[in-house]
């Protein structure tokens, strides 16, 4: 901050500070000296009083002394010349009888941080770490550790390290821990203090000496402490106990991370016994005064629920928000709160949840509502009652996000779709952001059969159009309109017939119009063809249903519990959503609370294509010619379609082959049950299949066909995928008829890390289970092929 | 690991400035206020990074209190640093606000020197920091309006039933002069914070009650302070002791010190307490209230055939005849576009309001006795009025202070200290009861 006459200040100063009245007063030297600090902090450049300063440095008057202390910090990077002056002064006073001079005199002699001077300094550290006071010793081991930063290449004084490894021992329990800091600074290159067994057993005796502080900084230190042996660690698990209950939070947390670190290896249970014991004191700090430090806690209790889903539970109303708190606290509790609903408690979340809907702040409205829209995907129907109601306020903001909430919910959960049709009748006067219109549109396309509106809605965007200004409107308003037109052609022909015209004469945006001349040449090629294009997927078939929520081991995250990690992420929702849920396809509009995602209509775009591509490849390219006989006699097709919706699938592959019921796709196989056959496979892992992420994965599969229904999350072990494909024969002479196989790809890593490791023992390796029905063994073999041929495309990272 | 520590006003002025580890630039201040007046109301703003800095900070008194830091440190520690450096602030200050911190910033330099030392904190206790700070506090007068607003506040109850001057734990633990210098005086405070909903059909919802003990202590030298619970104080469910007036909380902790060998028996917490402020106690009572919650709430609400929304609310107060609640406001969200406000109060001192950035009817109440009952009649002029409109009214946000009263029922017996003070020694036993929240559903 520029402080308007500086420099006539500066120099008032210093002609004070030279005058001989007001050195020979203590009193006015002091004010004076007083004077030039708080000018100093706010913010005027005072250099120029250096020298000044470091007269006034030589006085008797302690209050004076730590006053010129502070400005000498400050500036003697810029004077590293006159500070030799000061050198003198100081060491002085560390002769001084009195300890605290000497302690003062020490740390501002190593606060200096002048290279030059530490050939000064080294003497009198060396002697104060023999000092009768505890307040000079703190001092002295710390300064050792500045010293080391001054010349951070200079060899390291082992001396100094065995004096500092010794003083473990001293009486004073800062100077302890003091020691372990400057240790832990010197000794970084090599990873720090060594944490031997008599060390540690040390530190852990005399932790309760230690303040707060100190036992977090001790805690801290001996996560590197491997015990020999199970007793050992346990008997220092049953020391540590107690702190776990810490009604001191830092301990407590602390203590935990402890706690994980030192049952990181084996003992998955202990772990989770430790953070069942740790959720009172977290859940105490949730209710702290200080919203600071609830947030904190809040952000390590969504830690905790990754591998404890539902835990507090019943404490669920201690995440009910309090009406006066900030926003982003209002957030992050309901963010838990959609982690804690189960079939106790939904009715009344929902209901507080409801409440919050109508906040003045549109981003805690917002979140109100993406979170009963995840509930959503539970209990869709009491969700859907509350947000048809959201509706009924015809409000901007609220619309907007309602109709987004619906899309995600559609698109995971079909059975709503019709409830999301009568619903969305006249909310279009009312949406005015592109991301709701952009929701409304894609809803009104893909189901635009179901609204009996859908074409006058249209109507009136596309005769907008020219004052449209999202590009992203534009080609959701395309792909609607196409989709629309599929099904009610009579209704839509003319609108369509405007919108491409326009699009393609007098759009500017590229993009929109290359879209419009795709759509434009597909009519031409035929309705059929558009068809098959177009209507793609109305819902992602892999929802949570098929496993539930798996818990994630606590190794996931137990290296971020109670660093700044979890509290940086910024895109909350994003956070919770997919970790939480199966991972599922990135097609998935993600249902973040930030739900800018300009890539949805490009997304679209990329599901119509890969529709497409599955068409080309079951009906007869015209351009390729027939294809080519294939070694074996015609060649084996995979294709996506008939789709299975997720329940299908977990019966089929639960084999409950009991009896069909009457699913439309799959009914006439089902009878065929003695030609069911089901396979295991092991597969060589592609080395980087760990590290592929799995929207690469799935995209290597889907572009041979293979449709990937469910994920675990990326990095859990057991790790599996399950997917399904329909292979078909090619070829003028058909060998089989078609073929349903559905698959499990199990991944259980190093085997002894694994909690359940299937018995595998330490084997690595990829195995397959598949189901085939009706039998074929040449087509399982194929199927077995393409599917190692994609897992090798996906990881040498070739897409 | 601290690298830096500043305090800034929240118009972004540098009041302090401390550099422990020369491993960031003072350019650090300036990134630190731009990036935090640059955030978006769904970011959470506790924890923000610059290229390889990270800053953590919170909010006291009107003021950023930031630390820097490079490594990725604990952030519970760091938070509860900085609330423990507020508190300590305080008590050598007298009270936290950005003048005081401006009068006094030679003792704050003092005191983060002995607090922090090369980035890794030292010591937060009174007991140690006496020694070696020197500087003096600067108080401003006594007499402001900040002063004003606590009068009342308390009602203290001693011996002697004086009321303590609202100033008095207000002052800094170290002053030597000045009228009140050198008094010692004890302070022991019972502040609870209660959260309640309650729902549309008069239900408790959901009640939680936070409370502690505090204990402010301007004596130099202090034994042993005897702090004595109701004896019939009991913790957890199943310890029901018979009837009557049992005091009961579900989870208790004490601070380190507190030493409990009589508490089992007797319900009596020894402490030695050191200057300024310290948490003696902490306890939280949730789903339940010993006594009724301490106001319901008889909305009607309804649309005339103007188009005019129409507000009748009728508020009881339930607390015992003697206690009081003050200043109550009443915050009732109304629909979006709601123009203007007709009202008709019970009585001159109290005041409503349309606030149109807040969306909400402000109703205050300086004064609410127990057992009392107020009503308020509000008509709003709302354009397009419908049916759905009447969604967004409500819920209902009280907020209220309670003085000299307990949700749980929680008081002290007595205190004693060891050895008996020479004369001029004095006690202050204080009970507050604040809403933390308090929500009322329609």
């Amino acid at each position: 901050m520029p402080y308007l006459g500086g420099e006539e200040t500066v120099k008032e100063l210093r002609r004070a500070l030279s005058n001989p009245h007001v050195q020979g007063d203590p009193l006015r030297h002091r004010s004076t000296v007083l004077r030039v600090i708080r000018v100093m902090s706010q913010g005027v450049d005072v250099a120029g009083l250096f020298s000044e300063m470091v007269k006034a440095c030589a006085t008797t008057d302690v209050v004076q002394k730590k006053l010129v202390y502070v400005f000498l910090c400050s500036y003697a990077s810029l004077n590293p010349e006159l500070s030799l002056l000061v050198i003198n002064t100081l060491r002085k006073d560390c002769q001084d009888p009195n300890p605290m001079v000497r302690s003062l005199a020490l740390r501002n002699m190593t606060n200096l941080r002048l290279p030059s001077l530490v050939e000064y300094v080294q003497q009198p550290l060396t002697a104060a770490l023999r000092d009768r006071a505890a307040c000079v010793r703190r001092v002295a081991v710390l300064g050792w550790a500045k010293l080391h930063s001054l010349q951070p290449h200079a060899d390291i004084d082992a001396a100094v390290v065995n004096e500092l490894y010794s003083m473990l021992r001293d009486n004073d329990p800062v100077v302890m821990v003091n020691c372990l800091r400057a240790l832990e600074e010197i000794l970084k290159e090599e990873g720090g203090v060594a944490v031997n067994k008599a060390i540690a057993h040390h530190l852990l005796n005399r932790l309760k000496e230690c303040d707060v502080w100190g036992q977090c900084e001790v805690l801290g230190v001996l996560q590197r402490y491997r015990p020999h042996s199970e007793e050992e660690l346990f008997d220092i698990l049953s020391l540590l106990d107690p702190c776990l209950l810490s009604p001191s939070v830092p301990v407590m947390a602390a203590t935990l991370a402890l706690f994980l670190s030192l049952c990181r290896r084996g003992l998955p249970a202990v772990s989770l016994a430790a953070l069942r014991r740790a959720q009172g004191p977290l859940l105490a700090a949730c209710g702290s005064a200080s919203p600071e430090m609830k947030f904190t806690a809040l952000c390590h209790v969504q830690l905790l629920l990754r591998s404890l889903p539902g835990l507090m539970g019943e404490h669920y109303k201690r995440f009910f928000c309090g009406y006066a708190e900030p926003a982003y606290i209002k957030q992050r509790k309901m963010q838990v709160l959609v982690e804690l609903v189960n079939d106790d408690n939904v009715g009344f979340v929902l209901d507080e949840l409801r409440g919050y809907c109508t906040d003045v702040s549109p981003d805690t409205a917002q979140a109100a509502i993406s979170a009963i829209g995840r509930i959503g995907r539970s209990y869709s129907d009491q969700c859907l009652e509350i947000l048809t109601g959201l509706l009924g306020l015809k409000q901007e903001h609220i619309t907007s996000v309602v109709v987004q909430t619906m899309r995600d919910l559609v698109w995971v959960c079909p059975q709503c779709s019709e409830s999301v049709c009568e619903a969305l009748e006249g909310c279009e006067d009312t949406l005015q952001d592109s991301q709701g219109r952009q929701a409304l549109l894609w809803l009104l396309g893909v189901h635009g059969d179901r609204v009996s509106s859908a074409p006058y809605v249209l109507e009136a965007f596309v005769e907008q159009v020219r004052s449209e200004m999202a590009a992203g409107v534009k080609t959701e308003l395309l792909t609607a309109t196409m989709r629309v037109f599929l099904c009610r052609p009579a209704e839509t022909q003319d609108t369509l017939g405007r919108l491409l015209h326009y699009c393609i004469e007098e759009e500017a945006d590229m993009n929109v119009r290359d879209q419009a001349l795709l759509y434009y040449r597909l009519l031409h090629c035929g309705i059929e063809e558009t068809r098959s294009v177009l209507q793609g997927r109305r819902s992602d078939p892999s929802l949570g249903v098929l496993i539930g929520r798996p818990a994630e081991p606590v190794s996931q995250w137990a290296s971020s519990f109670n660093t700044l990690e979890p509290l940086r992420q910024c895109n909350a929702g994003a956070e919770s959503a997919p970790q939480a849920a199966p991972y599922h396809l990135a097609l998935d509009p993600e249902p973040s609370l930030d739900l800018c995602d300009p890539l949805n209509p490009s997304q679209d775009r990329e599901e119509t294509a890969a529709a497409a591509e599955s068409v080309n490849l079951l009906l007869p390219d015209p351009s390729a010619g027939p294809p080519a006989p294939g070694s074996g006699g015609g060649q084996l097709g995979l294709s996506l379609s008939p789709a299975l919706s997720p329940q299908q699938f977990e019966h089929l592959w639960l084999g409950g082959s009991q009896g069909p019921h009457g699913e439309p796709g799959v009914g006439e196989e089902e009878e065929e049950e003695e030609g069911c056959v089901c396979v295991q496979e092991r597969m060589g892992v592609p080395p980087a299949l760990q590290r592929s992420p799995p929207p690469q994965l799935q995209a290597a599969l889907q572009r041979s066909h293979i449709q990937t229904m469910a994920f675990t999350p990326p990095h859990t072990l057991p790790w599996r995928v399950y997917l399904y494909t329909h292979t078909r024969w090619g070829g003028p002479a058909p060998r089989g008829g078609p073929t349903l196989v559905l698959g499990e790809l199990l991944y259980t890593g190093g085997g002894a890390e694994g909690p359940e490791g299937e018995g595998e023992g330490g084997e690595r390796g990829l195995r397959v289970t598949a189901k085939q029905r009706p039998r074929d063994d040449e087509a399982m073999k194929g199927f077995l092929r393409v599917l190692s041929g994609a897992l090798h495309t996906s990881s040498t990272g070739s897409c | 690991m601290i690298s830096q520590i500043f305090i800034l006003s929240s118009k972004g002025d540098h009041l302090i400035y401390k550099d422990f580890r020369g491993e960031a630039g003072k350019d650090a201040v300036t990134v630190f206020y731009e990036k935090v007046t640059a955030l978006t109301g769904d970011q959470p703003p506790v924890v923000m990074s610059h290229k390889e800095l990270h800053f953590v900070h919170i909010r006291q008194g009107g003021l950023y209190w930031v630390v820097t830091t490079t490594a990725d440190s604990s952030p519970f520690t760091l938070v509860e640093f900085l609330n423990r450096l507020t508190t300590l602030i305080k008590d050598y200050c007298g009270s936290l606000s950005e003048k005081s911190v401006r009068m006094n910033f030679a003792l704050i330099y003092e005191l983060l020197d002995e607090v922090v030392d090369n980035g890794y904190i030292q010591t937060t206790s009174t007991d140690i920091l006496k020694n070696f700070i020197q500087t003096e506090a600067v108080t401003s007068k006594p007499f402001s309006l900040f002063d004003l607003s606590n009068v009342g506040l308390f009602g203290a109850e001693t011996q002697q039933s004086k009321v303590a001057p609202s100033a008095a734990a207000t002052r800094p633990i170290m002053s030597t002069r000045g009228d009140q210098g050198g008094k010692s005086e004890i302070f022991v405070d019972v502040v609870e914070r209660m959260s309640v909903v309650i729902g549309s059909n008069g239900v408790l919802m959901k009640v939680d009650v936070e409370g502690e003990i505090r204990v402010k202590c301007y004596m130099p030298s202090c034994l042993e302070m005897r702090i004595g619970l109701n004896e019939e104080f009991s913790i957890g469910k199943s310890q029901l002791r018979g009837y009557g007036a049992a005091v009961r909380v579900d989870e208790c902790s004490f601070h380190q010190a507190v030493k409990l060998d009589e508490f089992d028996q007797h319900r009596i917490l020894k402490v030695c307490p050191s200057q300024g402020e310290h948490v003696v106690m902490q306890y939280l009572l949730s789903d339940e209230l010993p006594s009724a919650p301490p106001f319901r709430l008889f909305p009607t609400i309804e649309r005339d055939n103007g188009g005019r929304l129409l507000m009748y609310l009728k508020l009881r107060c339930d607390l015992p005849p003697k206690s009081s609640a003050i200043n109550v406001s009443v915050t009732v969200p109304v629909p979006k576009g709601s123009l203007s406000l007709s009202q008709e109060l019970s009585s001159p001192d109290q005041k409503a309001e349309l606030r149109p950035e807040t969306r909400a009817v402000h109703w205050d109440i300086p004064r609410f006795p127990g057992g009392a009952q107020l009503s308020a009649l509000f008509k709003l002029e709302v354009p397009g009025l419908s049916s759905a409109s009447m969604m967004e009214v409500g819920p209902v946000g009280l907020s209220f202070e309670l003085p000299k009263y307990t949700c749980t029922g929680l008081q002290i017996r007595f205190l004693r200290l060891t050895p008996v003070q020479p004369g001029s020694s004095q006690r202050w036993v204080r009970y507050v009861t604040h809403s933390d929240s308090y929500t009322i559903r329609i």
